[in-house]
């Protein structure tokens, strides 16, 4: 089947077989290999990215199902040579380490903050509880999220 | 929270800079090891059995004839070389020929085109068993009648380590209580978020095959692949991917896979990779040991410890991996930092179907300090003490004697610096008493533990609400640094300074993701006065620097740390002896090395740029480019008698635990951990918290909520739906405080981080929920089963969740 959908600002067609994965299009197909792969049924949030403006796992969406959708990698979050202020803050605050759920967290913390301009911390802990991190402990993750809201709210 | 403040006389030590492989981290450009793909590649698919211990009859692939999805099914007899290996012992096989010992054995590898078929084909193959007994308790090993796991080795004994000290028939004789206690700690998994991948790919030239993955330690996977094919180590070549992870599991593991994958790729003269789920990720990898732990102290009415009998029991699992150099740590330190006179302990670790146990962050430490830091508090119940003041009465001082009898010297003995300052920074003492009062027990500091359930009767109503109470409890321990007496300690690190005065780096040692290329750069940047984002770090590659032993035993800091320091200030050394001759100097005693410059200090006005003296260093010739090298001092140990020098320094630390738990429905929630570690020289400040929030957050998933368990050796929990991690909103508040303990080893005496944050954390949570319940839980993890039945329940089915 041929699906036509928006990639990272892009308009995109492609012929897919009905059961390939959204995680498997973005990686096998369009080599955007940012997004990863840790458990394969939903659980640890690696495969995270913007579907229609809402945080999704894409190891639990077919491509069939990206038909008219916009979706956004974490390849589409660098602008003009510009990093995101979230992956900004991720440098700042120490919010990596290994770095496999950095893609995944950084797209979970970009859908909340499509939908809510100063989020609280519990919200921002909300947010991003799908996306397991083994390394960080999620503190210095979650400085980032906030630190990015506020300055997001100040440059609009 | 405010950031506590590093006071020093350093421009780029201590300060934060941004992590070296931050931006490809943060845009998704960072190359994991599944990332990487390659002209003609194929895929290798494992095939297991269904059973935990059994004699292979027969392994009939006739189905798998003429199939046009395979490529070839690569078994033990394709295998040139070593058909088992093992860091110890060489007991575990790349591909079981004759039997299986442990559910995630693999008797061959499918390879072709389409993993998706592979997986398919793999049930097509039929293997004849012959089903043997299931050995799947330690407790029943070293029974003289008990199955032998390897029969080759006539018994099921991994490893014994004695420990004797005075005499401690005596002591308890001498004593005025006793108190004797047995504690147990559950299987875990590392949990790293990617899992195992890797690809071998046909080399060229004089170089056999170049193997590139997710790796842990590229020597040791070197080695392996090496063995296995029969070549000398300088016909393989073993590339670190960006590591997603590890905590010392992808090293035997990513070993054996590499080995797998090695071998098809020669034979097919194509790349073949290797790529796991999460599932068999679970089922084959090594796990942290569990644990048995028999406590008998003696103390006098004081508090003061006068003998201490231990008796540990680790499941070491189907292969002995690390087991023995694991067990040794706990043999080092099971009496945690405390002075006693008499010591009498035996380590033991045992084979057994369970799943292998290997290295994982706290390497045989978490479960012994469980066990002392629970002990200590029981203790002192008895003497009518709070807890610090008994660690305060028994805890090591400068010039202690530990229990191998190695005077602690050399370095700044800082347990009672850390103590106190987790005792202050968490208002510990009053919290201590408010709470113990508030769970109803009796006065002073004197509390009882009931020991009936917390079940409620069949009508009472429950309003969970009335049933929160707060608890606060402390843990506090020493850790040998590096490898000690387990082996050969040095590491390597390679400076190149190019001639516009950037600079190349590259250690000998890995990046497992702790930050370690980040740490080695702010050395460097240090040392030469310039900026960190001016250097480069290089790939890590197996072909390009000396092998520097495994990334392990919270050493890179330590040895890597100390060998690029070194590489430096030899080239340092040049440069000065350079300007000396160009400034037609006395000395250069007077010459800074600072903001992109070289100032002359006794005259502000002589100055030149870092890039403009190294243009006239490569005029006049002078290399600027050498391997730095780092040796650790000889340590010695006696295995007969458990007696010797283990480590050549130590570091310290002390956590706090405050905990709300609901003593009606099990749940613990923690609000806050303080963390005080003395790492020696902090040197990079980001990385030295977020080692603190991620150690913390691991310690407090083994102490409430991760288990692997096992049914005849089967694992139950094989994904994240079951084996539960701690999230984002599991944790309250973490507050990081470093003291700075004087050292002479490493860079500037920086030490250990990683593994004591997380060996303390467990045992702070369980004496927090002990204030918190007036009941003292001897069982990891403090689940919700095990708070309201002091037991673990199990799924009746292996068949639930994500198994198929």
């Amino acid at each position: 089947m041929k699906i036509n959908f928006t990639l990272n600002s892009q308009n995109v067609s492609i012929e897919i077989e009905p059961n390939l994965r959204l995680l498997d299009l973005l990686r096998d197909r369009f080599n955007l290999t940012g997004t990863k792969e840790g458990c394969s049924i939903g659980e640890c949030g690696a495969c995270t990215v913007i579907m229609n403006s809402k945080a999704v796992n894409s190891c639990l969406i077919l491509a069939g199902q990206c038909n008219g959708a916009e979706i956004i990698t974490i390849e589409g979050m660098e602008s003009d040579g510009k990093l995101h202020p979230l992956q900004e803050n991720f440098l700042k605050s120490g919010a990596i380490q290994c770095g496999f759920c950095t893609p995944g967290m950084i797209m979970s913390a970009y859908a909340l903050l499509i939908e809510k301009k100063n989020p609280t911390d519990e919200e921002i802990k909300e947010a991003i509880a799908g996306n397991l991190c083994r390394c960080t402990g999620y503190k210095q993750i979650i400085d980032a999220v906030s630190q990015s809201a506020k300055e997001i709210k100040i440059n609009t | 929270m405010k950031k506590q403040q590093l006071h020093n006389n350093f421009n780029v030590v201590g300060k934060p800079a941004i992590r070296q492989d931050g931006y490809s981290k943060v845009t998704g450009k960072a190359k994991y090891a599944d990332d990487y793909r390659f002209d003609g590649e194929l895929y290798g698919v494992m095939i297991r059995t269904k059973a935990s211990h059994a004699l292979i009859k027969k392994i009939d692939y006739s189905e798998l004839n003429e199939n046009r999805f395979i490529k070839a099914i690569i078994t033990a007899d394709d295998i040139p070389g070593s058909k088992k290996v093992g860091p110890i012992k060489q007991d575990q096989p790349i591909f079981c020929a004759d039997k299986i010992v442990t559910p995630g054995d693999v008797v061959a590898m499918l390879v072709g085109e389409d993993v998706k078929e592979l997986r398919k084909l793999t049930e097509l193959v039929k293997i004849d068993l012959e089903e043997l007994p299931v050995l799947d308790d330690p407790q029943k090993a070293l029974e003289n009648d008990s199955i032998l796991i390897h029969p080759d080795f006539k018994t099921n004994l991994i490893t014994h380590y004695p420990l004797r000290k005075g005499n401690v028939e005596k002591g308890f004789k001498q004593c005025d209580e006793i108190i004797e206690q047995t504690y147990t700690t559950q299987l875990i998994e590392h949990a790293y978020i990617e899992p195992e991948c890797v690809t071998a790919i046909p080399g060229e030239g004089n170089l056999k095959v170049k193997i590139i993955g997710s790796i842990q330690n590229p020597f040791t996977t070197r080695k392996v692949v090496a063995s296995v094919l029969g070549y000398g180590l300088n016909e393989v070549e073993i590339i670190q991917a960006e590591l997603g992870g590890s905590f010392g599991g992808k090293d035997d593991t990513m070993n054996i896979l590499s080995a797998r994958a090695a071998i098809a790729a020669l034979k097919l003269n194509r790349p073949v990779k290797i790529k796991y789920e999460r599932e068999e990720s679970i089922i084959e990898s090594y796990k942290r040991h569990p644990y048995i732990l028999k406590y008998k102290v003696g103390f006098n009415k004081d508090g003061k410890l006068k003998a201490m009998k231990i008796d540990l029991l680790a499941d070491g699992g189907a292969y002995s991996s690390m087991s023995s150099f694991v067990t040794w740590r706990s043999v080092v330190q099971a009496t945690g930092p405390y002075e006693i006179k008499n010591v009498h302990t035996d380590v033991r670790v045992v084979y057994t179907n369970n799943p292998y146990t290997g290295a994982m962050r706290g390497f045989g430490s978490p479960q012994p300090i469980f066990a002392i830091e629970s002990l200590m508090d029981e203790i002192a119940v008895k003497v009518s003490k709070t807890p610090f003041e008994i660690r305060k009465l028994n805890g090591f001082k400068q010039g202690s004697l530990t229990a191998s009898g190695q005077k602690l010297t050399g370095h700044e003995v800082t347990l009672h610096k850390v103590l106190k300052k987790a005792v202050e920074v968490s208002s510990f003492d009053s919290k201590w008493n408010d709470y113990k009062k508030a769970s109803g027990k009796k006065e002073g500091a004197k509390q009882s533990y009931i020991n009936d359930s917390l079940i409620l009767n069949k009508n009472d109503f429950i309003n969970p609400d009335q049933f929160w109470r707060k608890g606060i409890g402390l843990a506090l321990s020493y850790r040998g640094c590096s490898l000690g007496a387990e082996g050969i300690d040095a590491a390597a690190s390679y400076v190149s300074i190019q001639p516009d005065g950037t600079v190349y780096l590259l250690s000998g040692l890995a990046e497992n993701g702790q930050g370690m290329k980040t740490t080695f750069s702010i050395i460097a940047a240090e040392i030469f006065g310039i900026s960190p984002d001016k250097i480069v770090y290089l790939e890590q590659n197996t072909s390009r620097i000396p092998d520097s032993g495994p990334t392990v035993a919270s050493r890179a800091t330590l040895m890597g740390g100390g060998a690029t320091k070194n590489a430096c200030e030899e080239l340092k050394k040049r440069l000065i002896k350079l300007l000396v001759t160009i400034w037609k100097l006395k000395s250069g005693k007077d010459l800074v090395f600072v903001n992109n410059e070289i100032i002359l200090r006794s005259k502000k006005s002589k100055r030149i740029e870092f890039g403009e003296l190294i243009k006239q260093a490569y005029q006049q010739g002078i290399n600027l480019a050498t391997v730095g090298w780092y040796a650790g001092p000889k340590v010695h140990w006696e295995e007969e008698t458990g007696h010797g020098s283990a480590y050549f320094t130590y570091v310290y630390g002390c956590q706090v635990a405050e905990v709300t738990v609901n003593i009606g429905t099990g749940e613990v929630y923690v609000n806050n951990i303080w963390a005080v570690h003395d790492a020696g020289k902090v040197i990079n400040i980001l990385g030295a918290e977020g080692q603190v929030y991620g150690g913390l957050t691991q310690g407090a998933g083994y102490a409430l909520w991760e288990k692997i368990s096992t049914h005849n050796g089967k694992i139950r929990e094989n994904n994240f739906d079951q084996f539960l991690i701690p999230t984002s909103k599991d944790i309250d508040a973490i507050h990081p405080y470093f003291i700075e303990g004087k050292e002479k080893y490493g860079a500037w005496g920086g030490k250990s981080l990683g593994e004591p944050t997380l060996e303390l954390t467990a045992a702070a949570i369980a004496n927090a929920i002990c204030i918190a319940t007036g009941q003292r839980f001897y069982n990891l993890p403090i689940n919700i089963e095990e708070m309201l039945l002091r037991r673990k329940l199990y799924p009746e089915s292996l068949t639930r969740g994500s198994t198929s």
